[in-house]
């Protein structure tokens, strides 16, 4: 027999004390341990989202500049606006801006400088103000992507070096391309001279790199023919072996060529499109320095210049290469030009909200895709919503209990859990393509009847997708209502029906609607099953129906993620914002339904 | 409030041989009994003695489980009610029932009680249903508290006030049988004093079937009393007589305290 006295008294022991003790510090490290997680939690979250609203606030303002046009060109039809070369016009009013840009690859950089979708806002510019035809009149043209980056500073910022002595230019100053020479009596060059030499001692580590690696081929190939048998095969594999060993002795020559000069103090340097550029402004006109020694720069005249009177200049220089930025020093000039001028505005990027897509990045915008998600959205709920919720009260008011509904139910949750790439392709094979059968000899085909690309067939396939959720959470938002609701209405003599209409189903209403938006935000983020069913093409115009070519906000956020061009980046970014806007919505609508719906019993 | 010389009327519902069965476990065994029209019928008896389940055989609101079998005969003024061509819905129509937990719909207090006119047609104006609602709310004296609020949630009244909410609820179906399975468990003495009032009340126009754990409500109200034990339907009677002179030993202990 156990003394339960004894016992009672161990409650008051030094070890029951210990015990208590112990227990408390485990409480305190848990609940340490939590805060942790979520703080983790909340940093990832944090560091996502402000990487994605830093890159985004670039897409957020787009660049334009203002310059005369003559509308009294013959490019256009004096009579008839809409008839004009546009284009040309475009051209002839940057000609104008610049005259002295000469040859075809620097008038080709010159039209660079402005977005080709332009010349189409200039047509409907001079449709809607046909009082300016026939006059000069100030037009805002749309930069392109890359000037536009320019002026958002992606490509670096000129800077300005002070000018100590007392410059002197010599040469021709007065025609482009001309090679004049800049004194200074001052060592004015010598700090940029010492970051050009830098420079030559980070290229020269690179081609050692290089160089490195040619060795390493012509290491393999060199085993390679000592274990070959053939005499053929072998006499190849050892010329390999040869061209290697060239190759690697050129880049050693280049890398030890760069080593001296990055070392050698002053002298002369030749500045290329690999190095920095540094530019001299005087008299409203522009020189490139080719060469640089600390009191010498030898340049090449961009901008002509009114004088060679050389009071007043500035020394600018641009940090990064030529070739590591999408504008040449040339449109660095015509642009810094512009800047001068005033005539470049900033204004905010309401283009991006109201286009469709583009191939130039600058006229690119998600309007296309927020009214291909829209289209996308309304077939999904209108599919899933009454017939997931019909199914959950069916399986849950209805059903017998019997093996087949087990059967039933218990693949509804599996469903849920199958990968959205599958519907995908089930979406592709029964709504688009249509299956192909053949039974007993009579040829026929399941489905097919919804056109590629369109928000029908995607929605149809998001539909599948969310179906499970939708019954999951509509059949747990209908067990949820008291069963005493559902006597009361039996015993009223409401018939089986009557009682879940009437009183199950909107009480379970908030339930259901909480649990479909968020199925359907799940669907709203689907990128797989849509790019199966073909909305992955590039589509600019606006989907006007629900069986319109059209692309949604997750896949045009995994197209623009993948093109080269810099600018697509802000806008990837941008998109994810409005991609996420669209998610909050939907909570909020969720919440302001349940909300409102809720009712106690 | 108990008429000592309240003599049943003419019986309402005859049950013959019933049995009913929760899978395999017997739950009613062979009960036999009459209820009296314009009369309180009290069954009692111990936990999980059946009372409640041949209740619910009455207005057939076993149906809903599936696993409930029911053989026998009942019998409502003399059709059987487990016939194929009777409809449960329509049953239930005559034969409404009360609760153990006052449940309102949360609705308001006014479509609590017009829901069940509604749906069986009973008004086809609006005045009509405001008639019907105003007759059973006064029928269940809750009128002079709630006409003032007719559109407040019935969810948001005091729970003496919920129950008879859901008797009026019933009576506004216009039926002839009101079953109440235990209706004063879940109030206070102040509310179940109330109902009882009300049931002694209603007692001049329905046949009404009351299971109650108290034997002194059951003393209190009825006039015929039903004692059930483990399924079987141990001794029925003049409520004085089963109380006063139980003939079987079972209902002795029973109405003593010597089991429950």
């Amino acid at each position: 027999m156990v003394d339960m006295t004894a016992l009672t008294a161990l409650h008051a022991s030094s070890a029951a004390t210990a015990r208590a003790k112990s227990r408390r510090r485990s409480e305190v490290r848990l609940k340490m341990y939590s805060i942790l997680a979520i703080g983790l939690a909340a940093l990832a979250l944090v560091t996502l989202l402000s990487s994605v609203f830093m890159k985004a606030g670039g897409a957020l303002t787009e660049h334009y500049v203002a310059l005369p046009v003559d509308f009294a060109s013959d490019k256009v039809n004096q009579d008839d606006p809409s008839d004009g070369n546009y284009g040309g016009l475009m051209k002839d009013t940057l000609k104008e801006a610049f005259p002295y840009a000469k040859g075809r690859k620097i008038r080709r950089q010159l039209y660079g400088l402005i977005s080709s979708g332009a010349s189409f806002e200039l047509n409907d510019y001079a449709v809607d103000n046909p009082a300016v035809i026939g006059k000069t009149a100030d037009f805002t043209f749309l930069l392109s992507d890359d000037a536009d980056l320019y002026f958002k500073g992606f490509f670096g910022e000129l800077e300005e070096r002070a000018i100590n002595g007392a410059l002197t230019i010599t040469g021709e100053v007065s025609e482009v391309g001309e090679t004049v020479e800049i004194t200074s009596t001052a060592e004015d060059f010598a700090g940029d001279l010492e970051i050009l030499k830098a420079r030559l001692l980070v290229e020269a580590k690179r081609v050692r790199e290089d160089a490195a690696r040619q060795e390493n081929g012509r290491a393999v190939f060199a085993e390679r023919a000592a274990a070959e048998a053939d005499d053929k095969t072998r006499e190849d594999m050892l010329a390999s072996s040869e061209g290697y060993a060239t190759q690697r002795d050129a880049l050693i020559a280049k890398a030890n060529n760069l080593e001296l000069r990055g070392a050698r103090p002053g002298g002369e340097e030749a500045l290329s499109s690999e190095t920095i550029s540094l530019f001299i402004q005087a008299n409203g006109g522009w020189i490139k320095a080719t060469k640089l020694s600390p009191s010498k720069i030898t340049g090449e005249v961009l901008v002509p210049l009114t004088s060679a009177e050389a009071s007043d200049s500035r020394l600018l220089v641009m940090p990064t290469s030529e070739d590591s930025r999408k504008v040449t020093d040339n449109q660095v000039v015509w642009l810094e030009k512009l800047r001068n001028r005033d005539a470049v505005t900033s204004v905010f990027n309401w283009r991006f909200f109201s286009s469709g897509d583009s191939r130039e990045a600058e006229l690119a915008g998600v309007w296309g895709a927020m009214v291909g998600t829209f289209w996308t959205m309304i077939v999904t709920f209108f599919l899933a919503f009454p017939i997931g919720v019909m199914a959950a009260i069916y399986l849950e008011e209805f059903a017998p209990k019997n093996r087949f509904t087990n059967f039933v139910e218990a693949n509804i949750n599996n469903l849920a859990a199958v990968p959205s790439i599958v519907f995908g392709l089930l979406g592709l094979t029964i709504f688009v393509t249509g299956l192909e059968m053949e039974i007993w000899g009579t040829a026929f085909t399941i489905g097919g009847f919804a056109p590629r690309s369109a928000p029908i067939a995607g929605g149809m396939v998001l539909a599948l997708m969310t179906l499970p959720t939708v019954i999951i959470a509509s059949r747990a938002a209908i067990r949820a209502v008291p069963p005493s609701i559902r006597d009361a209405a039996l015993g009223v003599g409401a018939s089986k029906q009557q009682a879940t209409f009437h009183h199950v189903l909107p009480l379970a209403m908030p339930g259901i609607l909480t649990g479909s938006i968020i199925g359907m935000a799940q669907a709203l983020g689907e990128t797989a099953p849509l790019i199966m069913i073909g909305m992955v093409a590039f589509i600019v115009d606006i989907p006007q129906g629900v069986t319109d070519s059209a692309s949604v906000l997750p896949v045009q956020i995994f197209r623009w993620s993948d093109f080269p061009e810099r600018a697509f980046e802000a806008k990837t970014a941008l998109t994810i914002c409005v991609l996420l806007g669209f998610l909050l919505l939907m909570n909020v609508i969720a919440i302001i339904l349940r909300k409102r719906f809720e009712r106690r019993w | 409030m108990k008429d000592l010389d309240a003599i049943p009327g003419d019986t309402k519902i005859t049950a013959r041989n019933v049995d009913v069965y929760y899978g395999n476990n017997h739950a009613i065994k062979d009960v036999t009994v009459d209820i009296g029209d314009k009369a309180v019928t009290a069954f009692i008896g111990p936990s999980g003695c059946g009372k409640s389940t041949f209740l619910r055989c009455i207005n057939r609101m076993n149906d809903t489980i599936d696993i409930c079998k029911i053989t026998g005969e009942i019998k409502v003024e003399g059709s059987d009610i487990y016939d194929p061509d009777v409809d449960p819905v329509q049953l239930r129509a005559r034969v409404g029932m009360v609760f153990q937990k006052p449940n309102p719909f949360p609705k308001s207090i006014y479509d609590n009680i017009a829901y069940g006119p509604r749906i069986h047609g009973l008004a086809s104006t609006k005045a009509e249903l405001d008639e019907i609602v105003e007759y059973a709310l006064s029928r269940a004296a809750l009128w002079d508290e709630v006409k003032d609020r007719l559109t407040a949630p019935g969810t948001g009244l005091s729970g003496g006030q919920q129950q008879r909410l859901c008797i009026a609820r019933a009576i506004a179906t216009a039926p002839e049988v009101l079953l109440m399975d235990e209706p004063c468990s879940a109030l206070d003495p102040i509310a179940t004093a109330k109902v009882e009032e009300l049931i002694d009340e209603l007692r001049e126009n329905y046949a009404i079937v009351i299971v109650t754990h108290s034997m002194q409500q059951a003393a209190r109200i009825s006039q015929r009393t039903a004692f059930f034990h483990l399924g079987n339907l141990v001794e029925q009677g003049k409520t004085d007589d089963v109380f006063m002179s139980p003939q079987d030993e079972r209902t002795q202990n029973y109405i003593t305290g010597r089991i429950g």
